[in-house]
């Protein structure tokens, strides 16, 4: 049974932080096709394509027939854990300080054995069901989880250490003045968040909601423009070492393309909202949500940044928006490997036109602000790090992995 | 005048008989701009970046670049700002003879009746009663409309809700009648923009705009400290960068008066 | 298709000769080249032979990295005619052995010095289970890095599941090496076990407790392999090679390691050699982990699957006892040197029937077996071996 996770005591200003570590991150290449499929939450092994065996640890031939053909593909993941261990004695460094840690073989019913970390309530005999994550180093180990859910399963040391959950982290949204910015601050409160901060740039502008916003339980409003270096700088220094996970909701989004358009000045805007923005975050976020990446039951997790799926392939109805998009989104693959070093994911949520004022004009289907918060919610509590919100996200991501020069011309007529 | 003249002048400054009153708000993040529909271009905010302080990106020395609208802060209006002042002749910033940047000020005090409508709109009765009991506005005067508009905190200030802002400033007729009977320098006033918040439903739309450069005045905006000056008698010095083709700027605007030691 | 395999060749007039311990230390600042290089100084000095007699030469060991075997001929100033590295990890001997007989049957090479030695650096440890295959890499060393300890923590806990045995019948295991290693003076754990010590030792990764894993060091072994005739002109005992088997990642089909290599060639060991095993005087099984051990002692056919922790409360496992096992101690008692762990076995049975044991004599010791096992790759130890050993009158 998993005991519940009591709330954190206030952290003892005199105590030294306990410092990052990370396990052993290296993988072969073929090992990668894991790291593609822990990233968004699948569970994918080798199967061969000439004879069906499933293959597991990755390899470069099928060691039923020596084929060289071993596409990743989605298995069954049920399977029985039939023997455990619990590790007490660790060479690296960061196992060592986290024995005792529990792991197992499972055979899989799709058919190789599977070492794999255990969930507290995966029982030696029982059948399990496995979910491929990414540990600290961002690279992609299994666990084994219970077959059905147990009361507080989240709460499992090993499962909180593979994910970013936000139950008793204190969440940052950026921008509260937006229908997805109050979403997302609902439903981290729902999540049980200890803190919702929530940015508001230009107080003296009203908007929409700011009376409901305030009445959300745990919700701290905070002075916060991501169009401005002081704002953000200050606002880390006030409550940099207080924020443990944050939301990327600030957005600018206009219709039209690049020619259409008279001078810069939109993309201008465009451009300092989304791109110089997240880089602003990063700079005054990113060093102490690094620094207290391994710092208790609520350490710095995960910075959630909100993207057009048009960063991936641009929709040259909302052309100039399509661009600034993909330099936040190459941003956020730098930013990824910056953060390693602290055991800080960086998370990519994508979604199609949103059903807000920006896209009226698009026909459905368009992703509520609601849908679009739960995703976010249900992406740190599994711990995923690329998410498609929706049908039309979804779409454009199956229609990349087949043919992007298509999806090009098809977005363009 | 003479140039003995000029030096009393300057030492007046420095002993504190000619006093300088500093009309201006600083620049920083936080000051509130002038809105518009989110469809069209908006006026840039205030921002700094740092290029180095003392640092490895400059060992010995700090400073920083800026972006910033024309019209952002204390600001100064040129006539080529408005369609109606476009086709004058200098009515750029860059081409503005640089004398019009100096001149006296009329300070007329609505502060009491401004303080408990936002709303509220000068018109021609007002300036009438205010000249039998201060004088009469003489020809090449800034008008400035004090309403202490600048001691409110930010949200006030801007007076946006859901219509619109309400803040401040004069009816259309008071400003035609300001330019063709008083042959005013041009319009100042404490809030963000020399016309009311609700002057799009005025007729003409922005007056103060509409007349003032269409007749080649100025404008001047986000002042402060008007309660220091006197009803007549203060001398403005409101001289814009000189940006080619600008129409306007940010500026320091400076206002001299009599001082203690006269 | 067995009945068109030929029948292997029996082996005729192949000797080991000249067993070589350089004594472990637990750490040292020397590398495995210079471990290698006093092993290969005391046998040729041994044998009476100079360097460049020697015209064969086999290498094991974990951390010569970068050098392979072919540096080492340079590094040693050889020149040798045939030439083997063996990566094997425990069965390292065995495959050695196995390799050197035939070389020195077919007349490729005469004097063949097989050897094995590793250095231990505080932080070796570490570094080889971190790369030290790609499939740990990818599959284990990220799961709590309990390196083989954990790995073979999972075998022991399905092996007692599957078969009902218990701990205190690997500590009798345990606690009869360490009485045979008493006597050893280089053995680096000098305290008499006993089976309480044994099963309230702390948990390293649960079943495996401390006195179930081998203590890594540096050190070396190494024997020669030459014609019995050849041995004899040198003025050294020989030792005769009567079998050998060799299989490698034998059931892979097995969820879990269960049973090695020997189970598939175990019959051809005994027919070849002439024995059973009850002639056999004292077996050497490969200790990494007592379990292990076990899994030989059924595989090989001591007793039947499954019934070895039986057999194990039957005998007397020392040796003066009924069934002498691991001589000298082990790698459990003595340290493992890194792949010089493969030769300890073999290079203890030699000096068993040649009259020169490191601790206690066998009494009566006329045959004996080896056992080799190793490299964990995954989840399971790939590498098996086995040779039959005989006294020579």
């Amino acid at each position: 049974m998993t005991e519940p996770l009591p709330r954190p005591r206030r952290k003892n200003p005199l105590g030294r932080t306990r410092l990052p570590l990370s396990p052993q991150g290296a993988r072969s290449r073929t090992a990668h096709g894991l790291t593609a499929a822990a990233a968004e939450g699948r569970f994918r092994l080798q199967t061969c394509a000439d004879c069906g065996a499933v293959v597991y640890p990755p390899r470069d031939a099928c060691p039923q027939c020596l084929s060289p053909r071993l596409p990743y593909e989605d298995v069954e993941a049920g399977g029985v854990l039939v023997a455990e261990t619990t590790v007490r004695a660790a060479t690296d460094p960061y196992f060592r300080e986290r024995v005792p840690w529990r792991i197992g073989t499972v055979k899989l019913d799709a058919g190789p054995a599977l070492v794999a970390h255990l969930h507290g309530d995966a029982a030696e005999g029982g059948r399990v069901r496995l979910e491929l994550k990414l540990d600290k180093s961002g690279a992609p180990v299994a666990i084994a989880l219970p077959e059905r859910d147990t009361p507080n399963m989240q709460d499992d040391p090993q499962l909180r250490e593979l994910t970013s959950d936000p139950k008793y982290r204190r969440v940052l949204i950026t921008d509260g003045r937006t229908a997805v910015g109050q979403a997302m601050a609902k439903a981290f409160s729902e999540a049980g968040s200890s803190i919702v901060f929530v940015g508001i740039a230009d107080a003296w502008k009203p908007f929409p909601g700011m009376g409901a916003l305030r009445g959300i339980e745990r919700v701290e409003i905070v002075p916060f423009d991501m169009t401005d270096s002081e704002s953000v700088t200050e606002q880390a220094e006030q409550n940099g070492g207080r924020v443990d996970i944050i939301v990327n909701t600030a957005e600018h989004v206009r219709a039209g393309g690049i020619i259409d358009r008279r001078g810069i000045g939109i993309a201008r805007e465009e451009m300092d909202v989304r791109y110089f923005g997240l880089m602003r975050l990063a700079q005054a976020f990113g060093p102490v949500m690094r620094f207290r990446g391994a710092d208790g039951v609520n350490s710095a997790s995960a910075i959630v940044n909100l993207l057009s799926v048009y960063a991936l392939m641009n929709w040259p109805a909302y052309g100039a928006h399509s661009a600034a998009e993909a330099a936040c989104l190459s941003a956020t693959q730098s930013l990824r490997a910056e953060l390693r070093p602290g055991g800080v994911r960086m998370v990519n949520v994508f979604f199609g036109p949103l059903d807000t004022e920006w896209f009226q004009t698009v026909p459905p289907p368009k992703v509520a602000p609601a849908a679009l918060a739960r995703a976010v919610i249900e992406a740190l509590k599994r711990g995923v790090e690329d998410v498609f919100v929706g049908d039309v996200a979804e779409d454009v991501r199956a229609r990349l992995a087949v043919n992007p020069k298509a999806l090009e011309r098809e977005l363009a007529s | 005048m003479s140039v003995s003249s000029l030096h009393a002048f300057a030492r007046a400054v420095t002993s504190g008989g000619i006093r300088v009153v500093d009309l201006t708000q600083t620049l920083s993040p936080e000051f509130p701009t002038i809105v518009l529909p989110p469809e069209f271009g908006q006026c840039a905010p205030f921002r700094l970046e740092e290029i180095s302080r003392y640092d490895e990106r400059g060992p010995a020395w700090y400073w920083n670049n800026f972006t910033v609208g024309e019209h952002t802060g204390t600001h100064f209006d040129a006539p080529i700002h408005w369609v109606t002042g476009k086709d004058l002749p200098d009515n750029a910033v860059d081409t503005i003879p640089v004398k019009n940047f100096i001149a006296p000020a009329v300070v007329i005090d609505c502060s009491k009746v401004a303080a408990s409508d936002p709303d509220f709109v000068l018109t021609i009765p007002m300036v009438e009663a205010w000249e039998r009991e201060h004088g009469r506005i003489e020809p090449g005067s800034w008008v400035l409309l004090r309403t202490d508009w600048s001691k409110r905190p930010y949200a006030g200030y801007a007076g946006l809700s859901e219509d619109g802002a309400h803040t401040p400033g004069p009816a259309p007729d008071v400003v035609k009648w300001l330019v063709e009977q008083r042959d005013v320098h041009g319009l100042g006033t404490e809030t963000i923009g020399t016309d009311a918040g609700q002057a799009q439903h005025f007729n003409p739309p922005y007056p103060a705009h509409f007349y003032m450069h269409g007749k080649g005045r100025y404008g001047l905006q986000c002042l402060a400290n008007l309660d220091l000056l006197p009803p007549q008698g203060a001398v403005i010095i409101a001289a814009p960068l000189k940006i080619k083709q600008g129409s306007g700027s940010p500026l320091r605007v400076l206002a001299l008066i009599a001082g203690e030691r006269a | 298709m067995s009945g068109t395999l030929r029948r292997r060749r029996a082996y005729d007039g192949v000797a080991l000769c000249a067993p070589v311990t350089i004594p472990y230390r637990r750490y040292s600042t020397n590398t495995a080249q210079w471990w290698i290089g006093r092993a290969l100084q005391m046998l040729t000095q041994q044998a009476g032979l100079r360097p460049q007699d020697v015209d064969g030469l086999s290498v094991s060991s974990f951390t010569i990295a970068p050098d392979t075997g072919i540096g080492l001929t340079q590094h040693f100033g050889l020149s040798p005619r045939w030439l083997d590295h063996v990566p094997f990890g425990g069965a390292s001997g065995v495959v050695a052995l196995r390799r050197a007989a035939r070389a020195v049957e077919a007349g490729d090479a005469e004097l063949i010095a097989c050897v094995a030695g590793d250095t231990n650096h505080v932080d070796s440890f570490r570094r080889t289970l971190a790369s030290f295959s790609r499939f740990a890499q990818d599959a284990v060393y990220p799961y709590g890095s309990g390196g083989a300890n954990a790995s073979f923590a999972l075998i022991a806990r399905n092996y007692m599941n599957t078969y009902g045995a218990r701990r205190e019948d690997f500590g009798k295991i345990c606690v009869a090496q360490r009485a045979n290693a008493m006597a050893v003076p280089h053995a680096l754990m000098k305290n008499r076990l006993t089976l309480d010590d044994y099963m309230a030792a702390r948990a390293i990764s649960d079943p495996i407790h401390l006195f179930d894993c081998v203590m890594p060091c540096a050190g070396a072994e190494a024997f020669l392999v030459c014609g019995e005739a050849a041995a004899r002109s040198l003025g050294l005992k020989p030792v005769r090679l009567l079998s050998t088997i060799e299989r490698h990642n034998a059931f892979p089909q097995d969820a879990i390691q269960l049973r090695g290599g020997w189970s598939l060639d175990a019959g051809e060991l005994w027919s070849m050699a002439g024995v059973r095993p009850e002639d056999v005087d004292f077996v050497e099984t490969y200790d990494d982990y007592p379990v292990i051990s076990m899994m030989q002692l059924e595989d090989l056919g001591f007793c039947q699957k499954g019934e070895a922790a039986a057999f194990v409360r039957q005998h007397t496992l020392t040796n003066d006892g009924s069934f002498p096992h691991n001589t000298c101690g082990g790698q459990l008692s003595v340290g493992q040197a890194g792949a010089a762990g493969g030769y300890l076995g073999l290079v203890e049975a030699i000096r068993q029937l040649s009259d020169a044991p490191l601790g206690t004599q066998v009494p009566n010791a006329n045959t004996g077996l080896v056992s080799g096992f190793g490299m964990i790759n995954y989840d399971r130890g790939l590498a098996s071996g086995a040779a039959v050993l005989a006294r020579i009158a």
